[in-house]
């Protein structure tokens, strides 16, 4: 589906509502993942609000498309984009990793509506979205699957395995499009010190898939690439998507010690300050 | 005595007792559930002939998955088509599935409560001359303690089958153990066979002179079942009378059959290929010291890991064979009050 201006302009709002959400669950959680979910919260967007066949209101409608999130400890932005999509209250979002919460500090798919896995142990996901795949083709069903990775998680060997399978089915899995949250940062540091992992366009590609790159914080550009992967007939798309941990809150962008920690009140104050006034351009609302 | 209502084999003490490995039972068992769903998947990690599951691959093509050496691959993969209405089977050897991909199991089959039957072949060390690196004697300690797991463990070729199809037809994750050796075929299609339901295979009063009571109970799984038989029919000729229970399912346990068995006799014996700790021997253990606190033996490996030999001989050496067996219920009895 093309993205008109006035749907764009949407987008880019939600977006930044969900980054505010995000920043009030975690504050309120006193604990979780802050840079990841940020960084991807217009993919997100763009996902739940344009991209995706589904009903928020009958979350198991056989013939929605399928998200899998294999990085789970991003599960702040599914769960603030589920909850602003209507599956589930906004106001459920402050119990997020509280006892007795459907919002599990890694998202568990008998817990809320909405997931389609359970996730958190690193490198399963993209096996998972095979899996899902592969069903839906022997239902012959036209749902597409779509499966979030990080790229620290491709330190698994499970992730490899996963790979090279999807590489084998070939046209089978052409319903696959992967998308690597490429940010560049794990918990230890940066990938690239960490575990190098370039190239990993070079990677993919040898392993028989489709492989786009895009600038994931540009949600026209990550539209644009969805629609041609579902064009691509011969082989599985992964969609490398260059984004910015914490992206939208100043001091937490590009800072891999946001990793695994929440903002402390007074810095999500600060965040949340920002995000309102788009970085200072605009004049917040609540001001 | 046998129990009648087993409808065991009547050749069962026969030196010509016709012998086949458990995961002959997997491979018909497979077969014969694709035919009756056709949601049923197998995915096989490059064991296809050995674990059995060739002839659903030929008679299925489309809904059988080669995924190559890659057990983590193997079970998330199969995770997937079980969230989607599918029912997989993933077949490997135990020490690799479920011993490699062990998490995988865990977060996303067993907690994502996903349709999944890991089916483990050559667990055991009559897996004989490949060694200790492919003889699973742990495997079910480590499925039994994963919540929303099912273990079973049939004593022969003709129980696997039926417990392939009737895991197939049932909701939810199941750990399957097959073994590689052949071994003896002593129960018939009449056999009764429920997961979750222990079967009375023997049954005998308590000897010479004594009560009518048998005086041992001996739990048994897998292809040591019969070895307990044999051994029961022993002990009965030299005037100890036994009762023996086919205990395929570990998880769920057969507490009450489990339970009145222990009454009766006031004594165990468990009898496993398998660790003594965690096991069938365990699972007893911990259930009987919480209801009724019984003597117990354990038959199985002593905390030791296997090595190359034919199946029977290793079976002797590490101290599970008949003679043992029978050692282990006079001990057993003497620690009786």
């Amino acid at each position: 589906m093309e993205l008109h201006e006035k749907k764009e302009q949407f987008l880019e709002e939600m977006a930044n509502k969900i980054r505010q959400d995000i920043i009030a669950m975690l504050v309120e959680a006193k604990s979780g993942h802050s840079a990841g979910p940020l960084g991807m919260a217009d993919i997100f967007t763009a996902l739940y609000f344009h991209i995706l066949n589904h009903d928020p209101k009958n979350p198991n409608w056989p013939e929605r498309d399928r998200v899998v999130l294999s990085n789970g400890h991003i599960c702040p932005v599914l769960y603030a984009t589920l909850a602003n999509a209507g599956y589930f209250p906004v106001e459920e979002l402050m119990t997020l990793r509280k006892l007795g919460t459907r919002l599990q500090g890694h998202p568990h798919r008998t817990a809320l509506p909405g997931l389609e896995t359970t996730s958190g142990p690193l490198g399963s996901g993209l096996s998972e979205a095979i899996g899902i795949a592969l069903a839906l083709r022997l239902d012959n069903k036209k749902n597409r699957v779509y499966c979030l990775t990080s790229d620290g998680e491709h330190d698994e060997g499970n992730t490899w395995e996963a790979v090279m399978f999807a590489g084998k089915q070939g046209s089978k899995l052409n319903n696959l499009t992967a998308i690597m949250d490429r940010n560049n940062i794990q918990i230890d540091g940066f990938t690239e010190n960490v575990m190098p992992l370039e190239s990993i366009r070079a990677k993919y590609e040898a392993f028989n898939w489709h492989v786009l790159e895009v600038n994931g914080n540009d949600i026209a550009e990550f539209v644009a690439a969805v629609n041609e992967a579902k064009a691509i007939y011969e082989k599985p798309t992964m969609i490398i998507a260059h984004t910015i941990p914490g992206k939208g809150v100043s001091f937490m962008e590009n800072d891999f010690t946001w990793h695994g920690k929440p903002p402390k009140p007074e810095e999500a104050k600060r965040a949340l300050h920002e995000l309102r006034t788009l970085e200072g351009r605009i004049k917040s609302e609540h001001e | 005595m046998l129990n009648k209502n087993a409808k065991l084999n009547p050749k069962l003490f026969d030196a010509d007792l016709a012998e086949r490995p458990t995961r002959d039972g997997y491979g018909e068992g497979l077969v014969a559930a694709g035919e009756a769903d056709p949601n049923v998947v197998v995915l096989c990690a490059d064991l296809t002939e050995s674990t059995r599951s060739e002839a659903f691959a030929k008679r299925f093509p489309d809904r059988f998955f080669e995924v190559g050496v890659a057990e983590q691959n193997l079970a998330t993969i199969a995770s997937g088509l079980g969230v989607s209405g599918k029912i997989p089977f993933i077949s490997s050897y135990a020490t690799f599935s479920p011993g490699r991909n062990w998490e995988q199991i865990r977060t996303t089959i067993s907690y994502n409560d996903s349709n999944v039957k890991v089916a483990g072949a050559h667990a055991g060390v009559s897996v004989g001359p490949d060694g200790a690196t492919h003889q699973a004697i742990e495997d079910v300690a480590t499925m039994r303690v994963m919540a929303n797991m099912k273990v079973i463990v049939p004593c022969d070729a003709t129980e696997a089958k039926k417990a392939t199809m009737a895991s197939a037809k049932m909701w939810g994750p199941v750990y399957l153990r097959f073994g590689r050796a052949a071994m003896p075929e002593f129960t018939t299609e009449a056999t009764p066979f429920r997961v979750g339901k222990a079967e009375v295979f023997w049954e005998s009063n308590g000897g010479q002179g004594k009560s009518k009571k048998p005086q041992v109970a001996i739990i048994g799984c897998g292809s040591l079942v019969h070895y307990a038989l044999r051994a029961a029919k022993e002990l009965e000729e030299e005037g100890i009378g036994t009762m023996v229970l086919n205990n395929h399912t570990i998880k769920p346990l057969d507490e009450d059959t489990i339970l009145a068995a222990a009454e009766t006799c006031g004594a165990v014996v468990t009898v496993e290929e398998h660790q003594v700790s965690g096991g069938l021997g365990g699972a007893v253990a911990e259930f009987l010291a919480r209801t009724m606190p019984t003597p117990i033996e354990f038959i199985g490996m002593q905390g030791v890991f296997g090595e190359s030999g034919e199946p029977k001989e290793l079976i002797s050496k590490y101290g599970m064979d008949v003679p043992d067996i029978k050692e282990a219920v006079k001990r057993v009895l003497k620690r009786k009050k």
